[in-house]
């Protein structure tokens, strides 16, 4: 019982909650104390227990943290009568220096919590799941003067030439590798490590581009990871609306949002079957349909959402920036042509770094506007201003 | 002790100055060799996760940012779905995974191929970059075929055409996006208004495949004119750069 600390009620920072239970009775040993009916919390480093009320209202109670404690068995009960259940709780030795406690000295090495009011959880799994992922050692580590203290005794201690470096070196390999292998053991594991995993993850890789350039020969995968890194926090789910109009309209803004950027950086026109890559790649495992797809990118354009989807003559579908519209294209060629006197097609595709079909696409456009005339000639059909729309004699 | 002068000392300063690079670089390869390794662990187990633990990734919705994180960090594919029984009626992500993962690796090589690909160099690829378990690997041109079909609603931009005796070849860029020829133009720009198969293989590093297309579409627009009368090979002439030409050298 001398274990036990005077603490607030309250969960430090990295602290998880874990489970609550009322109507709880604490023994010192095997004697009664008169710490009864109260509430028991447990977090991923303590056991906490107050008079009822209080863990609530965030005042004193007592604590005893996590890694005190040795063994936790089930006391075998003689007759059972009644839903109480009770545990052992073997502890080790009480550290130097700790806070101030209920109790100063105690003769025995173990306590028992007893639930007088039954138990709702899983008591047992969920300590024995939080002293085998010593969260506290986490705690610790992030905790600013602890860190230092532990820094400074790691320094003393690897201060000592080449092999204190590659000691160092060694243990720091062997804790990441410990740490990935607790953390992918089961599914539940990996999400309370999640965040420790996607830093080391990070530091992997970022390890070894600067060693050979980039993680892998394969263009694929090198794609892949770059595409699945530009992810999106909260893709537009169908599930989350009642009524399909609702749905596709937040889709295509979603949509829109996040392609601009990308369709700017090829020349402001994708196909769509790039389009439909990159959103699921960045969509990760909430796929979307083709069907889907294209429904909310038909809306775009009554949405002005400075995006807007295009059919060529061809069959093929793109989606382009709302201001390569029609009127748009015809007044930039008719100023190309302008400046240029006369274009041809693969002129005008190597003067805007466009494909020759595109160019030549524009130029019939303008001419069919009227802001261009043609001339055909064995090399071809050339382009040129229409100066009855532009000379007044 | 104070240090001794001369040509010795300078020697030995040196020696240690070498062996102390060494053991540096020593170390340094040392930790590379272990942070692959600690990849390859990370790889496989996010892609065992990735099938076995699909839906409950799905359902956290701070996990799943992570997760998809991690599987950018070290390059994995998080969509890996196995071929079941639904996925044979079209039920299921499957096919609809498959359909992402074969125009990434289009868009992944169209630097090269200008958006052209064998059905088999496009398999080869795809299952390379899927992951190492046995269903990744399990993939068949039909599925490819099956999966493609999805894309089909998006028109003609992505193609798969067939060329006889199973062989099919992808096109993934429509020829309003196609850039090729405008490469083939420049090319020819700098090569006096001609330009042959063989001078854009060197030129600009393309597959016969690929120059051969470009060249034969010019053609049929008009855009290019064909001499077969050079006793080498078929050599291409651009009258539109005729001009420009002309004007360069006079």
């Amino acid at each position: 019982m001398d274990r036990f600390e005077y603490s607030d009620a309250r969960l430090v920072q990295g602290e998880e909650f874990l489970m609550r239970e009322n109507g709880v009775k604490l023994y010192d040993g095997d004697s009664k104390t008169t710490f009864e009916g109260g509430e028991l919390v447990v977090s991923s480093t303590r056991i906490l227990w107050g008079r009822p009320g209080d863990i609530p209202r965030g005042q004193m109670c007592i604590c005893l943290p996590l890694f005190y404690i040795v063994l936790v068995e089930e006391e075998q009960r003689t007759f059972s009568f009644s839903s109480s259940r009770k545990f052992v709780l073997h502890l080790s030795e009480p550290r130097q220096g700790k806070p101030q406690g209920p109790v100063t000295w105690s003769q025995h090495s173990f306590i028992k919590i007893s639930f007088k009011e039954g138990l709702h959880n899983d008591f047992l799994g969920l300590i024995q799941n939080a002293l085998m992922t010593r969260a506290w050692e986490r705690l610790s580590l992030t905790s600013p003067s602890s860190t230092a203290s532990i820094q400074n005794m790691a320094d003393r201690k690897w201060r000592s030439g080449i092999v204190g470096i590659e000691r160092k070196i060694e243990e720091k390999h062997k804790a990441t590798d410990e740490s990935i292998s607790l953390a992918f053991q089961d599914l539940s594991r990996l999400m309370n490590m999640a965040k420790d995993m996607v830093a080391i993850s990070r530091s992997i890789s970022t390890k070894i581009r600067e060693k050979q350039g980039d993680i892998t020969e394969d263009e694929t995968v090198r794609f892949k990871s770059y595409l699945l890194s530009l992810g999106i926090d909260d893709p537009v789910t169908r599930g989350a609306f009642s009524n399909q109009t609702e749905y596709f309209q937040s889709l295509a803004r979603q949509l829109a949002q996040m392609l601009e950027e990308p369709i700017k950086e090829v020349g402001g026109m994708m196909s769509m079957a790039d389009v439909y890559c990159r959103v699921n790649r960045a969509r990760g495992l909430e796929l979307l349909s083709p069907e889907d797809l294209m429904s909310a990118c038909r809306l775009m354009s009554t949405l002005q959402l400075g995006l807007c989807l295009r059919t060529f003559d061809s069959g093929a579908t793109v989606l382009q920036l709302s201001n390569h519209n029609d009127s748009m294209i015809v007044e930039n060629t008719a100023v190309a042509l302008e400046e240029n006197g006369s274009l041809s097609a693969t002129e005008l595709a190597k003067i805007l770094g466009i494909s020759v079909l595109l160019a030549k696409e524009r130029l019939l456009t303008t001419e069919k506007q009227g802001r261009a005339c043609r001339d055909e000639s064995l090399e071809g059909i050339r382009f040129y201003s229409n100066l009855f729309l532009t000379k007044e004699e | 002790m104070r240090r001794r002068a001369g040509v010795g000392a300078i020697h030995k300063q040196k020696l240690e100055q070498e062996k102390y690079r060494d053991k540096g670089t020593e170390i340094q390869e040392n930790q590379f060799e272990q942070m692959t390794k600690q990849m390859e662990v990370f790889r496989t187990n996010l892609e065992d996760f990735a099938s076995k633990h699909k839906n409950e990734i799905r359902k956290n919705v701070q996990f799943r940012r992570q997760f998809q994180d991690m599987c950018a960090s070290i390059g994995v594919d998080p969509l890996a779905s196995g071929k079941g029984f639904w996925s044979v009626l079209g039920i299921g992500d499957f096919y609809y995974e498959l359909s992402v993962q074969i125009v990434e690796v289009c868009i992944a090589t169209s630097y090269k191929n200008g958006g052209l690909i064998t059905m088999d160099e496009l398999r080869k690829r795809l299952i390379q970059a899927r992951g190492r378990s046995k269903q990744h690997q399990d993939i068949s041109v039909d599925d490819l075929l099956c999966a493609s079909k999805k894309l089909r609603i998006f028109g003609n931009g992505f193609t798969v055409l067939p060329m006889g005796k199973g062989q099919y070849l992808v096109q993934s860029v429509p020829g309003e996006l196609n850039m090729d020829h405008t490469a083939i133009l420049q090319a020819a720009t700098d090569n006096e208004g001609h330009i042959s198969c063989l001078d854009i293989q060197s030129k600009l590093g393309w597959e016969l495949e690929r120059a051969q297309r470009g060249l034969n579409y010019m053609l049929r627009e008009g855009l290019a004119w064909i001499d077969t009368q050079n006793p080498k090979e078929q050599t291409f002439w651009f009258p539109s750069l005729f001009a420009a030409c002309v004007n360069s050298q006079s």
